[in-house]
């Protein structure tokens, strides 16, 4: 694998070669051309700036400038095999809706979002009483695009309360993969792969 | 498999004009021939005509994409997009460039002679659509032994007959970009072009649109079509980064009706300038094609029904502060795409230029089209 980021990495390698792919807010399209590139995958992305999508339309990608809480509405119903939406989730004005267009638009969905139960983020609450700035969460509470936090309990709870199938999980600390295990609270990243 | 053209081949380079014997069936239901072209071709197809890109001009652009114009003497109207180490590329691709027909630079139009009667058509000329000039390309492509285009790509009315040549002829297009354009004329489009054709058609000149015997041609009129049409090519913020509020050569205002201010100079200017380049009879004549422009209604109001059968990739570049075609134009084209699986990009790239910035300098443009057609292997 290149230098792709790991819930990215991740992702290219379950993702099934010939698939039909959708990647939401897919950035400079470094895993559609992954995707392209090693699994000839047909790689759609849309992304919200426009240098992001220059970068990515200068890769020969099909890449679409929008917004995933407005945009999804005009892809067809089960028009792709995969919607990829990786740390996108928690920018969203309204995450659950945006989750339901996947699983309208593809037939799995992966999901990847920060943790914001990580112990480190717990720790700067409950000690420092400051809201947590890390190495995935870097910018201050005034400037993140982060506006939706959730945490893997709560993600979980989501899904169960919608009914959505889950057909796999991965958690994250760190470049490595690590244990289901209390993810809750050892996980910095988790990517889950859902189905309606 | 089209012959390779020799250097020798009469059909291929500058300033080159063929009258095809048509008929060519109009939208209107008339025909029209014979029908004379008037194009440029840069570069020399590969041996298998892979390499063909067709670049369509705005309203009152011409073939001369990448080569000196005859008339101003200007550098062509697109060598920022089409030229050496550019994203269109003479070294890599062969390159057409056609008037299209209703214009008059050297294109069947108004102004051209019919040769049933040995005089101009003035308005006799039948009214075309964006699909006719698209159907005149086409029986080009014919003459030149093109069968499928690598590439179409065009801005604001260039755009349009992009848009359109898939629609038209689906199995003809690989690759098809579209900037700064529209898949329908809006009312506010329709609104300003009709100011331009009544103020050339109240030009006593004008005279139904026999002015040709005589050379008294409605300039008047044409220019201030021009200068209406002109405004709509800039944005507000342009025009006051340009001109502000400043006076034209001189210290205080008049408190007359001469040109005090440089953006009325530099209008007017504008409107002059084009009446020595541009027909009256084409202007209204091209302008009336936009108007009746609006794919989906030739598809039974259906936009994403008219890309159904092509499996062209596309890509469409709007402009932040082009209000003539606005964003949201290009995002309804982009959703029709979708909506039909089609292969799309589109981006909104961001100029102060207004609706003019595709003729500008923009590296982002360049960028995105370059890569765009790179990965179509155009």
């Amino acid at each position: 694998m290149s230098a792709l980021r790991p819930d990215l990495a991740l992702i290219a390698r379950t993702v099934r070669p010939g698939a039909r792919v959708l990647d939401v807010g897919c950035g400079d399209g470094a895993l559609m051309a992954e995707l392209r590139d090693r699994a000839q995958v047909d790689a759609r992305g849309l992304e919200i700036d426009a240098s992001n999508v220059a970068a990515a339309v200068g890769r020969g990608l099909s890449v679409v400038q929008g917004d995933a809480d407005t945009d999804l509405t005009y892809y067809p119903d089960a028009s792709f095999d995969y919607a990829i939406l990786s740390q996108t989730l928690q920018t969203t004005r309204r995450p659950d809706l945006v989750v339901e267009e996947l699983l309208r638009i593809a037939a799995q969905a992966f999901v990847s979002f920060p943790n914001f139960a990580h112990w480190r983020g717990r720790l700067s609450l409950m000690w420092g009483g400051r809201m947590p700035v890390t190495r995935l969460l870097p910018d201050s509470w005034y400037d993140t695009l982060n506006i939706h936090h959730v945490t893997v309990d709560d993600f979980r709870a989501l899904v169960k309360e919608r009914g959505w199938h889950i057909d796999g999980q991965w958690f994250l600390k760190g470049d490595r993969e690590t244990t289901h295990a209390n993810a809750n609270l050892f996980a910095e990243h988790a990517v889950f792969l859902l189905r309606r | 498999m089209a012959s390779l053209p020799r250097s020798d081949d009469s059909r291929f380079g500058l300033r080159r004009q063929v009258r095809l014997a048509g008929p060519i069936a109009l939208s209107s239901g008339a025909s029209l021939g014979p029908v004379d072209i008037a194009y440029e071709t840069y570069g020399a197809m590969n041996a298998d005509a892979s390499n063909v890109i067709l670049i369509c001009h705005a309203l009152t652009g011409d073939q001369y994409v990448a080569s000196d114009h005859p008339v101003t003497g200007k550098p062509g109207w697109w060598w920022r997009m089409v030229g050496a180490g550019k994203p269109v590329d003479p070294a890599r691709h062969f390159i057409i460039c056609s008037n299209v027909i209703g214009s008059c630079m050297g294109s069947s139009g108004p102004a051209s002679v019919d040769p049933a009667t040995g005089e101009p058509h003035a308005m006799r000329f039948p009214v075309l659509t964006i699909a006719d000039m698209v159907r005149a390309q086409a029986a080009l492509l014919d003459h030149l032994g093109v069968k499928r285009l690598a590439a179409v790509i065009g801005g604001s009315m260039g755009g349009m007959q992009a848009l359109t040549w898939p629609t038209l002829f689906p199995d003809r297009v690989e690759n098809c970009v579209v900037i700064a354009s529209t898949a329908r004329h809006s009312a506010q489009n329709i609104a300003f072009h009709e100011v331009g054709r009544q103020a050339i058609m109240a030009d006593p000149n004008w005279r139904g649109g026999d002015y040709y015997a005589d050379g008294l041609v409605p300039s008047a009129g044409l220019a201030v079509a021009r200068m209406a049409a002109h405004i709509t090519y800039l944005s507000e913020a342009g025009l006051t980064e340009k001109f502000g509020r400043r006076l034209q050569g001189r210290d205080a205002k008049t408190f007359g009706f001469d040109a005090d201010f440089q953006v009325e100079s530099y209008l007017r200017h504008q409107g002059l300038s084009f009446v020595d380049r541009f027909d009256a009879n084409s202007y209204l004549y091209i302008t009336r094609a936009m108007d009746y422009y609006d794919i989906a209604e030739d598809h039974g109001g259906s936009l994403a029904r008219a890309f159904a059968a092509t499996r062209a990739r596309f890509c469409l570049v709007s402009f932040d502060t082009d209000w003539l075609y606005p964003t949201a134009e290009s995002r309804a084209i982009v959703h029709a795409l979708n909506a039909g699986g089609a292969q799309a990009s589109f981006v909104e790239l961001s100029s102060p230029f207004g609706h003019d910035a595709f003729l500008l300098e923009c590296p982002e443009l360049n960028r995105v089209v370059d890569g765009f057609l790179r990965g179509g292997r155009a």
